[in-house]
């Protein structure tokens, strides 16, 4: 039986019927078609579906759209601040950091969660927040460098 | 035809120049790339804004009205005959629209049982069978389960030693041979065939002999004076794209024309085979690809699935989207075969190869062509080089080719036998292959690299730095080389139009497929019109425009932007001509320093810039159409797939071994490669960094595992088959040649295989540095450094 389910996702409600079994990932990319947001397993187990779930990143594969009703969630369709680019999204296109990609959106929702934590992370923290993002194009480096580089832009809007 | 100079040499070691006979039309050749605006320039992808910001289409986000998804079934036996498939009660299950049988398997060997029958055979684990489309994917794998087939189950084998034994349950019945894809791999030779093995290939150098080469190696084994012999192993490795494989697929209301939307690396070979299996048209089949997650090799041809897609949306007239899983995608749609390698080596006192013999077998599941000759029969100056290879059959699924096919195999197991010969000669590793390696770029990378890593610090063996609480963490030191080659798919076709308001676009049926070739087609464009990158819009990803190549091979720079440069050469000469008649110019005036100048009765007319120049075109657009055709004059003529020149690539790795845990850390690589000239240093270096990331992941992790005992996957997921991630990453640096050899008009190879070529044989040499003990085997795991440890008593 379907049902009814309002989400809101980048500042924006959307009413729409599921079958309560459905996950975020389908809903967003299924129902709402926010396909930005990434399928690579469907397991937890490569991050390219990650979204922030009231700030937080999580794998939208494994969570039911039904849980999500009322909380914030972000994709990658609302990093963007208005016509211009988020700065890790500016730094990822910069730095040659999505080669094919696909794996860009969760790696990016992932890394923004991090610098709100942490404005001023270590490589080793950051590779560390990443590590659950496969990526099977680039070696890694031009991700991490791009988060740094973002991490410095954000710092500096913050003075 | 007209004569032209063209620079020749590696740029800071030495650039001659050579004189070229070319065709009337050709553009002069560029000079180095310090010497033009656009190209050889880290310009950033042009279409990066489209990938960070979610907008970028990849298949899996196709949406079509009344689209409909389908599901395969796939054997779960490893081997069976079948008898009958009836999909009649998954028809009447809720939501679904259409379900059949497939009609015939592709991407297995082919044993000339045919094409005409209904498949009757399984042969491995996952194969699949039927499938069937619904309203959900749920309704779907549901209906799956009432599909009803007929098996006779019958033994299997899918350990390769055991398929070697005489009893061993065959794969085939009868010889067979496999069609390679634009990627490589593939097998058409008819070879002899007992059993399940099928050989020997034997190769021998081009130009050489096969029988004389073959006593030659014999005889300078047996003379010595110094030599080498092992065996190395390497496992099957699956692609791993993080976009799995799919189609959207949509036939038009008349039911005469199929639209298909694939993650593929070649847009025109799935449109051709598509256009074969359903007996239609190839004007009547239209593929679009505007992004595709990766391909690594994997992801040519329509395949199954995509056959099934467009057979259910013929019978449901719907679309259907077929998107596989990730089980699947370690099942079913090709892996780097495995190998056993036994590599002999013979030299004299002072270093000099006599001879290089390798013999083994190539482990590729139901496919045919999983060889590793690549390496041995062009990287060194051996007067002897003989490979003798053999296809062992099991019921696994069939390889595919994988980002330089047969090469980190044979590289794996030549280069650690070059590293164990130097012990043997108490040479330097690099020192032994300066004395059997001449190829130029390859012989520059080895300076260069050697000094960039601080190579002459490197310890003798077991003797490097201990770090740890009880020392037991040690470092070492390796080297290793590959090769590839300059390859070129001639018939690459470029159109370029110059529009009236000074903007341009560049259209060309190839696909990106992550190394981001829109941006170099931007970039040459640019050059050659001298206007900024940003007026040149690039369309690609469609077999409505004109053919490119396939993504693989390490082709599609090479291949399609000299046509490129020349269709904008073209437009140019038309752009010009055009406006010497509205002008009324003396003669054809000429395009310099991004403005027209001619002469007027005489006399110089005022610079009129590149867009206002257009502005004066009678015409809305002017066109120039190139092909890829002759390597500038470098050759008579260019083939299909010529092998050209040779690519290098010379990789040096720094290990850390815990002799406790048995853990390897890669700290860091040094990689020097060439490919021709370097269109996008940036670019480059990501292709780079992408083959060593996937060269480490192949020599430390990866290894796809069946059960003996049911012939099943055990680990088709993406935890259990680990792939490196973001904490595995060492240091990279990355020395780039730029190595001119007039090849075309903008003189660019490839280099996304190179790339990954020596990797993991730099790794494993620098392991042995690190504990004195060698792993002939991959992936060198902690369970395997801590039993080489144990049985070396170390
Ligand atoms: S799709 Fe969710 S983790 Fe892979
Ligand atoms: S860029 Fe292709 S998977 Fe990361």
């Amino acid at each position: 039986m379907k049902q009814p389910i309002s989400l809101i996702v980048n500042g924006e409600r959307y009413d729409t019927l599921c079958q309560p079994n459905l996950t975020l990932l389908e809903v967003l990319r299924e129902n709402l078609q926010l396909t930005g947001t990434k399928h690579g397993c469907e397991l937890g187990e490569c991050g390219a579906c990650a979204v922030l779930l009231d700030g937080e990143p999580v794998l939208s594969c494994l969570v039911l759209a039904m849980e999500c009703a009322g909380q914030q969630i972000t994709t990658v369709e609302g990093l963007a601040r208005g016509a211009e680019l988020h700065p890790l999204q500016a730094a990822f296109a910069d730095h040659g950091a999505a080669q094919c990609g696909y794996c860009t959106p969760g790696i990016l929702l992932t890394a923004k969660a991090l610098l709100e934590r942490n404005p001023c992370p270590s490589r080793s923290e950051v590779r560390e927040a990443l590590s659950g993002n496969l990526c099977r194009c680039t070696g890694y480096l031009q991700i991490l460098d791009a988060v740094d580089a973002a991490a410095q832009v954000l710092r500096e809007e913050q003075r | 035809m007209s004569q032209i100079e063209v620079p020749v040499g590696i740029v800071g070691v030495e650039v001659h120049s050579e004189q070229r006979e070319v065709p009337d039309g050709t553009p002069p050749a560029w000079r180095e790339n310090a010497s033009l605006k656009q190209v050889g320039k880290p310009v950033p992808r042009i279409d990066g804004n489209e990938k960070v910001s979610g907008r970028a289409r990849y298949t899996s986000d196709v949406v079509r009205p009344g689209m409909l998804h389908g599901k395969v079934l796939r054997s779960p036996h490893p081997h069976a005959r079948i008898h009958r498939i009836d999909v009649s009660e998954a028809l009447k299950m809720p939501g679904v629209k259409a379900a059949l049988a497939l009609p015939h398997l592709l991407g297995i060997a082919d044993d000339g049982s045919g094409k005409t029958t209904q498949v009757q055979s399984v042969r491995y684990y996952g194969q699949p069978l039927a499938a069937v489309a619904a309203q959900t994917v749920e309704q779907a794998v549901a209906a799956l389960s009432k599909i009803k087939v007929d098996y006779d189950v019958l033994p299997f084998v899918v350990d390769p030693t055991e398929a070697r034994q005489p009893a061993a349950p065959k794969v085939f019945a009868q010889p067979v041979i496999a069609r390679g894809s634009a990627g490589g791999g593939g097998s058409k030779d008819k070879l002899n065939q007992v059993g399940n093995v099928r050989g020997p290939k034997r190769s021998v150098p081009r130009g050489r002999e096969v029988e004389k080469q073959a006593t030659q190696v014999t005889q300078a084994l047996l003379a010595g004076p110094q030599g080498v012999r092992a065996t190395y192993k390497t496992q099957v490795q699956t692609h791993s794209a993080l976009e799995t494989h799919g189609v959207v697929a949509e036939w038009s209301r008349a039911g005469d024309e199929l639209t298909v939307w694939a993650s593929t690396q070649g847009i025109f070979s799935v449109r051709d085979e598509l256009a074969e299996y359903l007996g239609i048209e190839q004007s009547k089949v239209r593929v679009i690809t505007d992004y595709c997650g990766g391909g690594f090799g994997a992801k040519f041809g329509a395949g199954n699935y995509g056959v099934l897609a467009a057979l259910l949306a013929k019978e449901a007239k719907a679309p259907v989207r077929l998107m596989l899983d990730r089980r699947e995608e370690h099942l079913a749609v090709g892996n780097r075969p495995g190998s056993e390698q036994t590599v002999a080596l013979a030299a004299s006192t002072d270093g000099k190869l006599t001879a290089i013999e390798v013999k083994g077998f190539g482990f590729g599941g139901a496919g045919a062509g999983a060889g590793f000759a690549g390496p041995a029969l062009s990287m060194y100056d051996c007067p002897a080089v003989y490979v003798e290879e053999f296809d062992v059959f099991t019921h696994s699924g069939p390889l595919a080719a994988f980002r330089a096919p047969g090469h980190p195999q044979g590289a794996f197991a030549l280069e650690q036998a070059m590293d164990e010969l130097a012990e043997r000669l108490h040479l330097d590793p690099v020192a032994l292959r300066d004395k059997n390696d001449t190829h130029p770029a390859r012989r520059e990378q080895r300076k260069r690299a050697a000094t960039a890593f601080g190579w002459q610090n490197r310890t003798a063996t077991g003797q490097g730095p201990r770090t740890g609480k009880l020392g037991e963490v040690r470092r070492g030191s390796g080297m290793a080389q590959g090769c590839w080659y300059h390859l070129v798919n001639v018939d690459s076709r470029a159109e370029v139009r110059i529009h009236r308001d000074g903007s341009v676009e560049v259209l060309t049926g190839v696909q990106d497929i992550g190394s981001g070739i829109r941006t170099p087609l931007a970039q040459v464009v640019a050059e050659e019109l001298q206007i900024p990158i940003a007026k040149v819009k690039v369309t690609i990803g469609d077999t409505r425009l004109p053919p490119g190549p396939g993504s693989g091979g390490s082709v599609t720079t090479a291949s399609i932007t000299p046509a490129a440069r020349e269709a904008a050469y073209a437009a140019k000469q038309a752009l010009l001509k055009e406006l010497q008649a509205v002008l009324g110019l003396d003669k054809v005036p000429e395009l310099t320093g991004g403005a027209v100048v001619g002469l007027k009765a005489g006399k110089p007319t005022p610079p009129l810039p590149f867009d206002k120049a257009c502005a004066r075109m009678r015409r809305t657009e002017v066109l120039g159409s190139a092909v890829r055709e002759l390597d500038y004059g470098a050759t008579a003529n260019g083939k299909r797939g010529n092998f050209l020149a040779q690519l290098g690539g010379v990789q040096f790795a720094e290990v850390e071994v815990s002799t406790l845990t048995g853990v390897v850390r890669v700290l860091r690589i040094v990689a020097s490669h060439d490919c021709g000239r370097p269109v996008n240093p940036l670019l480059v270096e990501n292709q780079i960094h992408g083959g060593i990331i996937q060269g480490l992941s192949y020599a430390l992790f990866e290894e796809r595992r069946l059960d003996p005992k049911t012939g099943r996957i055990l680990n088709g997921n993406l935890e259990q088959y680990k792939i490196a991630g973001a904490l595995d990453v060492p240091k990279i640096e990355v020395l780039l040649l730029e190595e001119l050899r007039g090849r075309s008009s903008t003189d660019a190879s490839g280099i996304g295989e190179p790339a990954t070529v020596p990797t993991a044989a730099a790794i494993a040499n620098a392991v042995y540095n690190a504990i004195g003990v060698r792993i002939r085997e991959l992936p060198i795991t902690p369970a395997k450094v801590l039993a080489a440890l144990a049985s070396a008593g170390k």
